[in-house]
Protein backbone atom coordinates (compact mmCIF):
# COMPACT_ATOMS: atom_id res chain seq x y z
CA UNK A 1 0.00 0.00 0.00
CA UNK A 2 2.68 2.46 1.03
CA UNK A 3 4.83 1.27 -1.86
CA UNK A 4 1.95 1.93 -4.21
CA UNK A 5 1.36 5.34 -2.71
CA UNK A 6 4.94 6.48 -3.13
CA UNK A 7 4.96 5.10 -6.63
CA UNK A 8 1.88 7.14 -7.55
CA UNK A 9 3.11 10.22 -5.78
CA UNK A 10 6.37 10.03 -7.64
CA UNK A 11 4.56 9.95 -10.97
CA UNK A 12 2.35 12.86 -10.00
CA UNK A 13 5.38 14.83 -8.84
CA UNK A 14 7.18 14.06 -12.09
CA UNK A 15 4.20 15.41 -14.04
CA UNK A 16 4.04 18.55 -11.88
CA UNK A 17 7.78 19.06 -12.32
CA UNK A 18 7.52 18.60 -16.09
CA UNK A 19 4.69 21.13 -16.33
CA UNK A 20 6.58 23.61 -14.14
CA UNK A 21 9.77 23.25 -16.20
CA UNK A 22 7.95 23.63 -19.53
CA UNK A 23 5.99 26.67 -18.29
CA UNK A 24 9.18 28.20 -16.97
CA UNK A 25 11.03 27.47 -20.25
CA UNK A 26 8.33 29.20 -22.27
CA UNK A 27 8.38 32.21 -19.95
CA UNK A 28 12.14 32.62 -19.71
CA UNK A 29 14.83 30.27 -21.00
CA UNK A 30 17.72 31.76 -19.06
CA UNK A 31 15.87 32.03 -15.79
CA UNK A 32 14.80 28.39 -16.06
CA UNK A 33 18.37 27.27 -16.56
CA UNK A 34 19.48 29.29 -13.53
CA UNK A 35 16.67 27.73 -11.48
CA UNK A 36 17.49 24.16 -12.49
CA UNK A 37 21.17 24.75 -11.77
CA UNK A 38 20.30 26.27 -8.40
CA UNK A 39 18.11 23.32 -7.48
CA UNK A 40 20.71 20.75 -8.43
CA UNK A 41 23.44 22.65 -6.57
CA UNK A 42 21.24 22.69 -3.49
CA UNK A 43 20.73 18.95 -3.95
CA UNK A 44 24.50 18.34 -4.07
CA UNK A 45 24.96 20.47 -1.00
CA UNK A 46 22.41 18.54 0.99
CA UNK A 47 23.30 15.08 -0.36
CA UNK A 48 26.12 14.29 2.12
CA UNK A 49 23.80 15.04 5.04
CA UNK A 50 21.02 12.92 3.55
CA UNK A 51 23.40 10.01 2.91
CA UNK A 52 24.83 10.04 6.40
CA UNK A 53 21.37 10.24 7.97
CA UNK A 54 20.34 7.29 5.78
CA UNK A 55 23.39 5.35 6.95
CA UNK A 56 22.75 6.05 10.62
CA UNK A 57 19.06 5.21 10.27
CA UNK A 58 19.92 1.98 8.43
CA UNK A 59 22.23 0.86 11.21
CA UNK A 60 19.80 1.96 13.91
CA UNK A 61 16.87 0.15 12.32
CA UNK A 62 18.97 -2.98 11.86
CA UNK A 63 19.99 -3.03 15.51
CA UNK A 64 16.55 -2.13 16.82
CA UNK A 65 14.00 -4.84 16.07
CA UNK A 66 10.88 -3.67 14.25
CA UNK A 67 8.65 -5.01 17.01
CA UNK A 68 10.13 -2.62 19.54
CA UNK A 69 9.55 0.38 17.28
CA UNK A 70 5.98 -0.73 16.61
CA UNK A 71 5.37 -1.33 20.32
CA UNK A 72 6.52 2.15 21.33
CA UNK A 73 5.61 4.25 18.30
CA UNK A 74 3.11 2.11 16.41
CA UNK A 75 -0.68 2.10 16.17
CA UNK A 76 -1.31 0.84 19.69
CA UNK A 77 1.53 2.68 21.36
CA UNK A 78 -0.67 5.00 23.39
CA UNK A 79 0.40 8.22 25.00
CA UNK A 80 4.14 7.49 25.39
CA UNK A 81 4.61 7.48 21.65
CA UNK A 82 2.99 10.90 21.27
CA UNK A 83 4.89 12.42 24.19
CA UNK A 84 8.15 11.12 22.78
CA UNK A 85 7.30 12.44 19.29
CA UNK A 86 6.27 15.87 20.64
CA UNK A 87 9.43 16.32 22.72
CA UNK A 88 11.72 15.11 19.93
CA UNK A 89 9.97 17.35 17.40
CA UNK A 90 10.12 20.45 19.60
CA UNK A 91 13.81 20.15 20.35
CA UNK A 92 15.19 18.77 17.10
CA UNK A 93 16.41 21.16 14.44
CA UNK A 94 16.13 19.02 11.30
CA UNK A 95 15.53 20.57 7.89
CA UNK A 96 12.50 19.26 6.01
CA UNK A 97 14.72 17.77 3.30
CA UNK A 98 15.92 15.27 5.86
CA UNK A 99 12.89 15.08 8.16
CA UNK A 100 10.46 13.92 5.47
CA UNK A 101 12.59 11.09 4.04
CA UNK A 102 13.19 10.01 7.63
CA UNK A 103 9.47 10.14 8.40
CA UNK A 104 8.79 8.08 5.27
CA UNK A 105 11.19 5.37 6.44
CA UNK A 106 9.71 5.38 9.95
CA UNK A 107 6.17 4.98 8.59
CA UNK A 108 7.37 1.97 6.59
CA UNK A 109 8.94 0.39 9.63
CA UNK A 110 5.62 0.62 11.42
CA UNK A 111 5.51 3.97 13.20
CA UNK A 112 1.90 5.17 13.06
CA UNK A 113 0.83 8.20 11.04
CA UNK A 114 -0.54 10.10 14.09
CA UNK A 115 2.81 9.78 15.90
CA UNK A 116 4.62 10.94 12.76
CA UNK A 117 2.12 13.80 12.46
CA UNK A 118 2.88 15.01 15.99
CA UNK A 119 6.60 14.78 15.31
CA UNK A 120 6.40 16.64 11.98
CA UNK A 121 4.09 19.40 13.23
CA UNK A 122 6.09 20.08 16.40
CA UNK A 123 9.28 19.98 14.35
CA UNK A 124 7.95 22.65 12.00
CA UNK A 125 6.13 24.86 14.48
CA UNK A 126 8.07 24.75 17.75
CA UNK A 127 11.71 25.76 17.98
CA UNK A 128 13.31 25.38 21.38
CA UNK A 129 16.85 25.57 20.01
CA UNK A 130 16.05 28.64 17.91
CA UNK A 131 14.34 30.37 20.84
CA UNK A 132 17.32 32.69 21.48
CA UNK A 133 17.07 33.99 17.89
CA UNK A 134 13.33 34.43 18.16
CA UNK A 135 13.63 36.33 21.44
CA UNK A 136 15.89 38.87 19.74
CA UNK A 137 13.05 39.73 17.36
CA UNK A 138 9.89 39.21 19.40
CA UNK A 139 11.06 39.54 23.01
CA UNK A 140 10.93 36.89 25.73
CA UNK A 141 7.21 37.04 26.46
CA UNK A 142 5.91 36.80 22.90
CA UNK A 143 8.40 34.07 21.97
CA UNK A 144 7.49 31.92 24.94
CA UNK A 145 3.78 32.41 24.33
CA UNK A 146 4.14 31.58 20.64
CA UNK A 147 6.11 28.40 21.23
CA UNK A 148 3.79 27.22 24.01
CA UNK A 149 0.64 27.84 21.97
CA UNK A 150 2.20 26.29 18.87
CA UNK A 151 3.25 23.26 20.92
CA UNK A 152 -0.35 22.57 21.90
CA UNK A 153 -1.57 23.56 18.44
CA UNK A 154 0.82 21.06 16.88
CA UNK A 155 -0.37 18.32 19.19
CA UNK A 156 -4.01 19.09 18.32
CA UNK A 157 -3.19 19.00 14.60
CA UNK A 158 -1.39 15.69 15.11
CA UNK A 159 -4.36 14.19 16.93
CA UNK A 160 -6.80 15.42 14.27
CA UNK A 161 -4.68 13.84 11.54
CA UNK A 162 -4.52 10.69 13.66
CA UNK A 163 -8.29 10.60 13.93
CA UNK A 164 -8.56 10.35 10.16
CA UNK A 165 -5.94 7.62 9.93
CA UNK A 166 -7.19 5.47 12.76
CA UNK A 167 -10.86 5.60 11.89
CA UNK B 1 32.99 21.87 -4.03
CA UNK B 2 35.57 22.78 -1.41
CA UNK B 3 32.87 24.45 0.63
CA UNK B 4 30.73 21.30 0.52
CA UNK B 5 33.68 19.24 1.75
CA UNK B 6 34.42 21.66 4.53
CA UNK B 7 30.87 21.90 5.83
CA UNK B 8 30.27 18.17 5.78
CA UNK B 9 33.36 16.79 7.46
CA UNK B 10 31.40 14.58 9.86
CA UNK B 11 29.04 13.44 7.11
CA UNK B 12 31.91 12.41 4.86
CA UNK B 13 33.51 10.59 7.76
CA UNK B 14 30.31 8.61 8.29
CA UNK B 15 29.94 7.94 4.56
CA UNK B 16 33.53 6.73 4.14
CA UNK B 17 33.42 4.59 7.27
CA UNK B 18 30.19 3.00 6.07
CA UNK B 19 31.58 2.43 2.55
CA UNK B 20 34.64 0.69 3.97
CA UNK B 21 32.48 -1.36 6.34
CA UNK B 22 30.14 -2.46 3.55
CA UNK B 23 33.03 -3.25 1.18
CA UNK B 24 34.75 -5.41 3.80
CA UNK B 25 31.43 -7.10 4.63
CA UNK B 26 30.93 -8.10 1.01
CA UNK B 27 34.51 -9.33 0.57
CA UNK B 28 34.43 -11.48 3.70
CA UNK B 29 30.77 -12.45 3.43
CA UNK B 30 29.89 -10.79 6.72
CA UNK B 31 26.11 -11.09 6.79
CA UNK B 32 25.35 -8.22 9.19
CA UNK B 33 27.08 -5.70 6.95
CA UNK B 34 25.46 -7.15 3.83
CA UNK B 35 22.04 -7.01 5.44
CA UNK B 36 22.38 -3.45 6.64
CA UNK B 37 23.38 -2.41 3.15
CA UNK B 38 20.91 -4.44 1.10
CA UNK B 39 17.81 -4.52 3.24
CA UNK B 40 18.07 -1.14 4.90
CA UNK B 41 20.30 1.38 3.18
CA UNK B 42 19.88 0.42 -0.46
CA UNK B 43 16.10 0.03 -0.26
CA UNK B 44 15.78 3.56 1.12
CA UNK B 45 18.39 4.96 -1.20
CA UNK B 46 17.01 3.74 -4.53
CA UNK B 47 13.66 5.26 -3.77
CA UNK B 48 15.03 8.68 -2.92
CA UNK B 49 17.69 9.08 -5.54
CA UNK B 50 15.10 9.46 -8.32
CA UNK B 51 12.82 11.54 -6.21
CA UNK B 52 15.13 14.12 -4.69
CA UNK B 53 16.67 15.76 -7.80
CA UNK B 54 13.17 16.39 -9.19
CA UNK B 55 12.08 18.03 -5.95
CA UNK B 56 15.18 20.16 -5.80
CA UNK B 57 14.71 21.33 -9.38
CA UNK B 58 11.21 22.49 -8.37
CA UNK B 59 12.71 24.30 -5.40
CA UNK B 60 15.32 25.98 -7.61
CA UNK B 61 12.65 27.15 -10.06
CA UNK B 62 10.52 28.46 -7.21
CA UNK B 63 13.49 30.34 -5.86
CA UNK B 64 14.19 32.00 -9.21
CA UNK B 65 10.59 33.03 -9.89
CA UNK B 66 9.68 34.07 -6.36
CA UNK B 67 12.87 35.53 -4.94
CA UNK B 68 13.17 36.95 -1.45
CA UNK B 69 13.78 40.40 -2.95
CA UNK B 70 10.44 40.20 -4.70
CA UNK B 71 8.71 39.33 -1.45
CA UNK B 72 10.33 42.21 0.38
CA UNK B 73 9.48 44.65 -2.40
CA UNK B 74 5.80 43.84 -2.15
CA UNK B 75 5.55 44.05 1.62
CA UNK B 76 5.05 47.79 1.70
CA UNK B 77 2.20 48.01 -0.77
CA UNK B 78 -0.54 46.76 1.44
CA UNK B 79 0.05 45.78 5.02
CA UNK B 80 -3.53 44.82 5.80
CA UNK B 81 -4.83 41.30 5.62
CA UNK B 82 -4.72 41.36 1.82
CA UNK B 83 -1.08 42.39 1.92
CA UNK B 84 -0.20 39.63 4.35
CA UNK B 85 -2.07 37.13 2.22
CA UNK B 86 0.05 38.22 -0.70
CA UNK B 87 3.26 37.87 1.28
CA UNK B 88 2.12 34.45 2.46
CA UNK B 89 1.56 33.35 -1.12
CA UNK B 90 4.98 34.57 -2.13
CA UNK B 91 6.70 33.11 0.89
CA UNK B 92 5.09 29.76 0.22
CA UNK B 93 7.64 29.35 -2.54
CA UNK B 94 10.57 29.97 -0.22
CA UNK B 95 12.83 27.43 1.36
CA UNK B 96 14.67 27.62 4.62
CA UNK B 97 14.29 27.36 8.34
CA UNK B 98 11.94 29.35 10.54
CA UNK B 99 14.59 31.77 11.72
CA UNK B 100 14.86 32.98 8.14
CA UNK B 101 11.34 34.34 8.52
CA UNK B 102 12.05 36.59 11.50
CA UNK B 103 13.82 39.34 9.52
CA UNK B 104 10.82 39.44 7.16
CA UNK B 105 8.49 39.97 10.11
CA UNK B 106 10.61 42.95 11.11
CA UNK B 107 9.99 44.46 7.68
CA UNK B 108 6.28 43.67 7.96
CA UNK B 109 6.18 45.31 11.37
CA UNK B 110 7.98 48.42 10.08
CA UNK B 111 5.38 48.75 7.34
CA UNK B 112 2.63 48.68 9.90
CA UNK B 113 1.36 45.10 9.85
CA UNK B 114 -0.73 44.12 12.86
CA UNK B 115 0.39 41.67 15.52
CA UNK B 116 -2.16 39.20 14.23
CA UNK B 117 -0.85 39.38 10.68
CA UNK B 118 2.76 39.05 11.83
CA UNK B 119 1.96 35.79 13.55
CA UNK B 120 -0.23 34.54 10.71
CA UNK B 121 2.78 35.06 8.49
CA UNK B 122 5.04 33.15 10.91
CA UNK B 123 2.51 30.34 11.14
CA UNK B 124 2.12 30.10 7.38
CA UNK B 125 5.87 30.12 6.98
CA UNK B 126 6.26 27.11 9.29
CA UNK B 127 3.44 25.04 7.90
CA UNK B 128 2.62 25.70 4.25
CA UNK B 129 5.83 26.06 2.28
CA UNK B 130 5.33 24.54 -1.14
CA UNK B 131 8.80 22.98 -1.50
CA UNK B 132 8.30 21.24 1.82
CA UNK B 133 4.83 20.12 0.80
CA UNK B 134 6.27 18.41 -2.27
CA UNK B 135 8.56 16.49 0.08
CA UNK B 136 5.67 15.73 2.36
CA UNK B 137 3.49 14.41 -0.45
CA UNK B 138 6.35 12.37 -1.78
CA UNK B 139 7.24 10.66 1.46
CA UNK B 140 4.03 10.67 3.47
CA UNK B 141 1.34 10.86 0.82
CA UNK B 142 -1.39 13.24 -0.37
CA UNK B 143 -3.79 12.40 2.42
CA UNK B 144 -1.33 13.30 5.14
CA UNK B 145 -0.31 16.55 3.49
CA UNK B 146 -3.84 17.66 2.76
CA UNK B 147 -5.07 16.90 6.28
CA UNK B 148 -2.09 18.63 7.89
CA UNK B 149 -2.50 21.78 5.81
CA UNK B 150 -6.27 21.92 6.33
CA UNK B 151 -5.99 21.56 10.10
CA UNK B 152 -2.99 23.87 10.43
CA UNK B 153 -4.57 26.92 8.80
CA UNK B 154 -7.49 27.51 11.22
CA UNK B 155 -5.33 26.69 14.24
CA UNK B 156 -2.70 29.20 13.15
CA UNK B 157 -5.30 31.89 12.62
CA UNK B 158 -6.95 31.23 16.00
CA UNK B 159 -3.58 31.31 17.79
CA UNK B 160 -2.64 34.56 16.02
CA UNK B 161 -5.88 36.27 17.01
CA UNK B 162 -5.37 35.07 20.56
CA UNK B 163 -1.78 36.33 20.60
CA UNK B 164 -2.88 39.75 19.43
CA UNK B 165 -5.34 39.88 22.33
CA UNK B 166 -2.64 38.99 24.85
CA UNK B 167 0.17 41.13 23.45
CA UNK B 168 -1.72 44.26 22.46
CA UNK B 169 -1.65 45.80 25.90
CA UNK B 170 1.90 44.61 26.60
CA UNK B 171 3.69 47.04 24.24
CA UNK B 172 4.81 44.29 21.89
CA UNK B 173 7.19 45.17 19.10
CA UNK B 174 9.37 43.40 16.58
CA UNK B 175 12.97 44.46 17.01
CA UNK B 176 15.90 44.19 14.71
CA UNK B 177 18.81 42.62 16.59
Amino acid sequence: MVQLLIHNNMEILAIIAAIAIIASLIADLRKTWVGIKKGLMLFLKILPAILSVLILVSIFLYLLPNEIIVDYLGKDAGLTGYVFAAIAGSIALIPGFIAYPLAGILVKTGVSYPVIAVFITTLMMVGILTLPVEIKFFGVRASLIRNTLYFFGAIIIGFLIGLFYLL
Amino acid sequence: MKEILKKNRINFLIISAFTVFVAISFIFDFSIGENIFKEQFYSFFKEMILFLPVMFILIGLGDVWFSKEKVEKHIGENSGFKGVLFVIFLSMAQVGPLYGAFPVTYLLWKKGASIRNIFIYIGAFCTIKIPMITFEIGFLGWKFSLLRTLFSLPIIIIISIFMEKILKSKSFEVKQP
